[in-house]
């Protein structure tokens, strides 16, 4: 019999079930994997570095494009940071419009990941219902700022405006007749809230939509279960945090531990796996979804019963309104310098931490009293995620990499920064 | 949650070789720790102290730390002040980049985030390397997996080497790059640019062709509201 030896192979950076742009270097033994060193960095930009060169607030739109399938949950943990070198606090209300969207972030990345994950592994269908979802939810996004994916709607000290009265609306076009475009604008009728509300009575459903394609679906639990495990002692040694940690049973949620805006105000609960596979972390997931749901409504409910402020009145860091500066000499000062050159932080470094829907999102802000930070950085969940890659696929299949790379939900943009 | 000011005066008085000084600010503690021996005081900080994970590693380079990009001629006789450049980082073209920087005593430093799940608290420590021309600390990734990685990355970026690390590889930047972009005295547009070449059908380096400018210049502005905040904090600490 000739002796069979090892071989290397390559595995990207140009693949469909890459997420982006991933370069694995595989070290098999026939169909096993002996060895996997991903190499990374092919979508770096320098996001720390540029930031070292921009007004605090100018950075803001970089923070967007890290984790690009979870904008708003990235945004506030770079203004979060600024807020706590400032020592301010965001009004109550904008506080709630923040977790408002970081939930409505965390479903939309879950989704995301959903679809990505099953087709991934073969389940092509689920693309299509998480995306037909995400639609609605991009709609609250374009509503409230304009742009459907680069919102860069968090400031410092609130938010940059209230929630809209009216919803954007369907047009008939060539391609869209006047009966389809009724019903499309049927739910849009009112205002973003009423949107919302509609969406999150909707929404369990579709979960049960989802589970149904996949929860006991045969070829998804084979392709799952006891997929990449992790224990618990390892998922901390590895630095996992989010669904990666929880999915192995530890029950760290910083929304509950390390409450930030009015996390401690609401309800919902943390949903923790038992065997730390994928398909646990599958389930983990998709009950996320369910709490997130759960959250935006006690959200709307608040939002709805309590106007108010949602920035800081204070023009030093928040720029005056606009009318204004049409007639206040002062207000016009304040604008003009807030944009020209924009606000100083105090001397020190704060390192603030969110729970992104990867896992941990943490910025590291050092400031010497300048416009711009002296150094930013970045900790983005997904690098410790993909550097216990190596240890999550030694022995599985070849195939099986790719359902690790599923559930451990890469995005490059945040890897690479 | 553990009482921080008691866990940090708990740490001083054990270590007392290792830890420089700490700082509780924002809620936050930060200790400065000495070099030798580095390994042991983080063994102990995972064993004893439960820190069971290392959340992340950022270099720093601080040899521009508190420098101003703007500044100002004084008003005179003919006129009111004017700005002028400064020789700051963001304004060097490659052939007067400022020199390096020999008198500073301590430019890097190794900034480490440790998590401790159990007790649900954070520490920050900071770690100045001694040497300037080529900082080297030791590694941790004996004692923290996840540590692999980001010392890499630091390794990467900052140049700064982590002894007993066993596979110190560059992990961002492309196959054969020169220099680590993230020290401060590297141009913000990078030394070379990429483009394809139509006559040797293939993808060349050559040097960057865009001058360095500063778009909105870097001001240092000491704002009394925020020096009162830190005396207040300051004299509340001392208590």
């Amino acid at each position: 019999m000739p002796e069979i030896k090892n071989y290397t192979l390559n595995f990207g950076p140009q693949h469909p079930a890459a997420h982006g742009v991933l370069r694995l270097v595989l070290e098999m033994d026939g169909e096993v994997i002996e060895r996997a060193d991903p190499h990374i960095g092919l979508l770096h930009r320098g996001t720390e570095k540029l930031a070292e060169s921009k007004p605090y607030n100018q950075s803001i739109g970089y923070m967007d494009r890290l984790d690009y399938v979870s904008m708003m949950c990235n945004e506030h943990g770079y203004v979060l940071a600024i807020e706590k070198l400032l020592g301010i606090e965001a009004p109550e209300r904008a506080q709630y419009i923040r977790v408002m969207f970081d939930e409505i972030t965390r479903i939309l990345n879950h989704l995301m990941w959903i679809g990505a994950h099953g087709l991934d592994v073969g389940a092509m269908a689920m693309f299509l219902y998480a995306f037909r979802e995400r639609e609605d939810l991009m709609d609250a996004y374009e509503a409230v700022s304009g742009a459907r994916l680069h919102a860069t709607y968090y400031r410092p000290g609130g938010v940059y405006r209230d929630l809209p009265d009216s919803m954007p609306k369907y047009e008939v076009t060539r391609w869209r007749e006047k009966s389809e475009v009724k019903r499309l604008n049927t739910v849009r009728e009112g205002s973003l809230l009423d949107f919302l509300q509609d969406f999150t009575e909707r929404f369990p459903k579709c979960v049960d939509e989802y589970e149904t394609l996949l929860t006991d679906n045969r070829i998804w639990k084979q392709r799952t279960v006891d997929i990449g495990i992790v224990s618990p002692e390892r998922a901390m040694q590895m630095g996992f945090t989010g669904p990666m940690l929880r999915g192995s049973g530890v029950e760290w949620d910083l929304r509950r531990k390390q409450p930030y805006e009015v996390y401690d105000q609401l309800d919902f609960k943390i949903p923790v796996g038992t065997n730390g596979d994928s398909y646990d972390r599958y389930l983990v997931r998709v009950e996320e979804m369910r709490q997130s749901n759960h959250i935006i409504s006690q959200c709307i409910q608040w939002l709805k019963d309590n106007p108010g402020p949602v920035m800081l009145e204070d023009y030093k860091i928040a720029p005056p309104p606009r009318m204004n500066m049409k007639a206040d000499m002062e207000s016009l000062i304040h604008h003009f310098k807030l944009f020209t050159e924009g606000f100083c932080l105090p001397e020190g470094e704060v390192y603030t931490a969110i729970e992104h829907p990867k896992g941990e999102f943490g910025c590291l802000l050092i400031s010497d009293g300048a416009n711009k930070p002296y150094r930013l950085k970045i900790r983005a969940p997904g690098f410790a995620h993909l550097s216990g890659l190596n240890e999550m696929v030694k022995g599985h299949m070849l195939s099986d990499v790719v359902a690790v790379i599923g559930t451990q939900d890469i995005v490059f943009g945040e890897i690479d920064r | 949650m553990r009482e921080l000011l008691t866990l940090a005066g708990d740490l001083q008085s054990r270590f007392q070789e290792h830890v420089r000084d700490y700082t509780l600010a924002h809620d936050q503690l930060t200790v400065t720790v000495a070099k030798t021996d580095f390994q042991q005081f983080a063994l102990a900080l995972r064993d004893e102290y439960q820190y069971e994970t290392l959340m992340d590693i950022a270099g720093v380079d601080y040899l521009q730390y508190g420098v101003a990009e703007w500044q100002t001629e004084d008003a005179s006789g003919e006129g009111f002040s004017r700005a002028v450049e400064p020789a700051t980082a963001g304004h060097f073209t490659f052939s007067d980049a400022p020199a390096q920087a020999t008198d500073m005593e301590e430019r890097f430093a190794v900034i480490y985030q440790l998590l401790s799940i159990e007790n649900n608290d954070r520490l920050t420590l900071k770690l100045f390397c001694e040497n300037n021309d080529f900082p080297v600390v030791p590694s941790v990734t004996s004692i923290w997996s996840s540590a692999d990685w980001y010392e890499r990355e630091c390794f990467d970026l900052f140049g700064i080497a982590f002894d007993g690390h066993p596979d110190l590889r560059r992990i961002l930047t492309d196959y054969g790059f020169v220099g680590h972009p993230f020290r401060k005295d590297f141009p913000l547009s990078g030394h070379v640019e990429m483009k394809y070449d139509e006559e040797q059908k293939r993808v060349v380096y050559q040097p960057v062709s865009i001058e360095p400018r500063v778009l909105v210049p870097r001001v240092i502005r000491k704002d009394h509201r925020y020096q009162e905040d830190q005396a207040a904090e300051e004299q509340a600490s001392d208590a």
